[in-house]
């Protein structure tokens, strides 16, 4: 427990801990749309911290995430309806899979020496395929997607994964606390000094020793399972699962932009990024509705995403670290 | 079914691949010289399409007509994107850029939304019914001359960077970019009309694809994975290559729409991607060393 804290000063810690807090306490504080507002946002500070594992810690760009919340969702889903296996067990089988197809598309791609743009397109044309194949199976819902049933919205039943969106509040708070842990704890081990080393400099890190390909295939390995947990997650907060709109790019670049705005290859850049753009769309949603025209929200996002790339350029977190003095002793940003 | 369905089919998909070429081109074309990835391709030629669309409407302009002035219209707004906007990320990283791309995307099919609505709109050409047949073929009239112009559009794409100063300039600076600076060239200045000359190919590309599919704003991201798909089995970088991958996508889309199910020819695009980048991650006719 020590070492996690190492290196922290002392002002952040207080500041982790009222945030802390804060999220612990927010159901009890705040109303049924701010907290729909906070479970989107963790959601995506969850998967953002998970795709950050891959390009971030260890220098692979993908832009086909969503396929493994797919694999995760429509796994533990399709368990869970044909054959009553709760979510709870069925998880592993989402990760076993997730990891199955992320070590594939790894494997493939360092293998065949697939690097930057080139290794993102390979991500892209497997989840849009994985999303065809999937769009074509019967037993999996097709087109029609599939449905859970939806039942019990007030008992708690973990097991599951049936309740009310309080208790998905504080699963994914708890998923989204675990990863950074985890993060944390990888980010300072004797791995996560390797996947710097081949993120800076892949070819200097291999001259140094570094086994390039197992260092690369682990953090695929993880950022696939983790990802994959959250489609369970996914999969039973919304209860339907349509292959287009979980396997799409769409899908993909949406859980990547809060990371990248946040900052790629810090620990809190994916939370900061998820806590600063959800609630953008959303400030956006209400500041357009009263003007009825289509597109305006869109057009008004995009250009604030624009905007904070072309001023931010190494996003968010760095700078309001820099802010609050948390970046002297600290390794929350890019070391 | 008889062989010669099979004929028309490839044939059709020929003539449509032809556009896609030309679209492709401009892809091709921006990354080989500026090495930005325009995550944006299929939003602009959508732009394209529109503008099309509404000179037909509105001043009964011919889409083949107005190919030029549209064209002209995207090359004025690929270079200011370029200048103002595009050059400031270049020297950030891949996911930078395409963060970026991504957001202009995001706006543009929000401003397409906003002026030009949700609906998908088509063009009324008095030629769209009229066919010729040679023997047992059959090629509508539309497709044949939109493939025409596509090809027209392309060679003159060839000719400009083979043969005139400017062409040659610009490919100076995707060869070498400190010897461009070196010998006195405006970098700049090359790189925002790169970006407007992909554009122009792209707006092209636009008013002819108008003739054969109707345009609505979400019509973009497909268009752009397409793209991809065809510069990468092409070759990244290179022209003839791009021509090359629309030409084969456009045929292998259409046969296996009649082959296979209609809903799974861009599966089978994704699987020709997937095994180009594991075999041949150059391209058809790439260059070996990117």
């Amino acid at each position: 427990m020590n070492r996690l804290f190492e290196g922290i000063p002392a002002h952040g810690l207080v500041l982790l801990a009222l945030f802390s807090a804060a999220l612990i306490a927010a159901p009890y504080l705040v109303s049924n749309y701010v907290l729909s507002v906070l479970i989107i946002v963790l959601y995506f500070a969850y998967v953002g911290q998970a795709w950050n594992i891959m390009l971030g810690f260890a220098g692979a760009l993908s832009l086909g995430h969503a396929l493994f919340v797919g694999i995760g969702a429509y796994a533990s889903a399709a368990l869970f309806i044909k054959f009553g296996i709760p979510p709870l067990i069925g998880v592993f089988v989402s990760i076993a899979l997730s990891v199955a197809v992320g070590c594939l598309i790894g494997y493939l791609g360092f293998r065949f020496s697939i690097h930057g743009v080139y290794f993102a397109l390979l991500t892209i044309a497997f989840a849009e395929f994985t999303g065809i194949m999937v769009d074509h199976t019967r037993w999996l819902g097709g087109t029609e997607g599939l449905f859970l049933p939806v039942a019990n919205r007030d008992r708690v039943d973990l097991i599951n994964l049936r309740g009310s969106p309080v208790m998905f509040y504080y699963v994914i708070l708890a998923m989204t606390a675990l990863a950074l842990v985890l993060c944390r704890f990888l980010l300072n081990s004797k791995l996560g000094y390797y996947w710097q080393a081949i993120r800076e400099d892949q070819q200097a890190a291999e001259a140094t020793g570094v086994h390039l390909f197992k260092y690369k295939m682990i953090a695929v390995a993880i950022s696939s399972g983790l990802t994959g947990i959250a489609g369970v997650w996914y999969a039973f907060y919304y209860n339907n699962l349509f292959p287009e709109s979980t396997f799409g790019t769409n899908r993909s670049i949406e859980m990547i932009l809060g990371t990248i705005v946040g900052g790629v290859g810090t620990l809190f850049g994916p939370i900061i990024g998820a806590f600063v753009l959800t609630p953008l769309g959303e400030t956006l949603t209400a500041l357009t509705e009263g003007l009825k025209i289509d597109g305006i929200k869109q057009f008004f996002w995009g250009l604030c995403v624009a905007i904070i790339v072309l001023f931010r350029p190494s996003g968010v977190w760095p700078w309001i670290a820099s802010l609050l003095r948390l970046d002297r002793k600290s390794d929350g940003g890019k070391s | 079914m008889p062989t010669e369905i099979y004929f028309n089919v490839a044939i059709s998909g020929l003539l449509t691949g032809l556009i896609y070429g030309l679209s492709a081109l401009g892809l091709s074309v921006i990354f080989g010289v500026i090495r930005i990835v325009n995550f944006a391709h299929g939003e602009i030629m959508v732009l394209g399409m529109f503008f099309t669309v509404v000179a037909f409407r509105h001043l009964g302009i011919d889409p083949l007509v107005a190919v030029p002035f549209v064209a002209a219209i995207l090359f004025g707004f690929g270079y200011l994107l370029q200048d103002w906007v595009v050059r400031r990320v270049a020297h950030l990283h891949d996911y930078f850029q395409f963060l970026l791309m991504a957001a202009v995307a995001v706006m543009l099919i929000a401003v397409c939304l906003m002026v030009f609505g949700p609906q998908a709109q088509g063009v009324n050409v008095p030629y769209a019914l009229d066919s010729f047949s040679i023997g047992p073929l059959i090629i509508d009239k539309v497709r044949l001359y939109a493939g025409i112009v596509a090809l027209l559009g392309s060679g003159a794409m060839f000719a400009f960077f083979k043969y005139t100063d400017t062409g040659k300039a610009i490919r100076a600076c995707g060869d070498n970019y400190t010897g461009a600076l070196v010998v006195g060239l405006n970098v700049r200045h090359y790189y925002a009309l790169t970006f407007a000359i992909g554009c122009a190919c792209l707006g092209a590309a636009g008013a002819i694809m108008v003739l054969i599919v109707d345009v609505h704003p979400y019509l973009g991201p497909p268009y752009t994975l397409l793209g991809f798909i065809i510069v990468i089995l092409g070759g990244m970088g290179s022209l003839p290559g791009a021509l090359l991958g629309g030409i084969l996508i456009g045929m292998s889309e259409a046969l296996a729409g009649i082959l296979l199910q209609p809903s799974l020819k861009s599966a089978f695009s994704f699987a020709i991607l997937i095994l180009v980048l594991l075999f041949r991650p150059q391209g058809l006719l790439g260059k070996v060393q990117r």
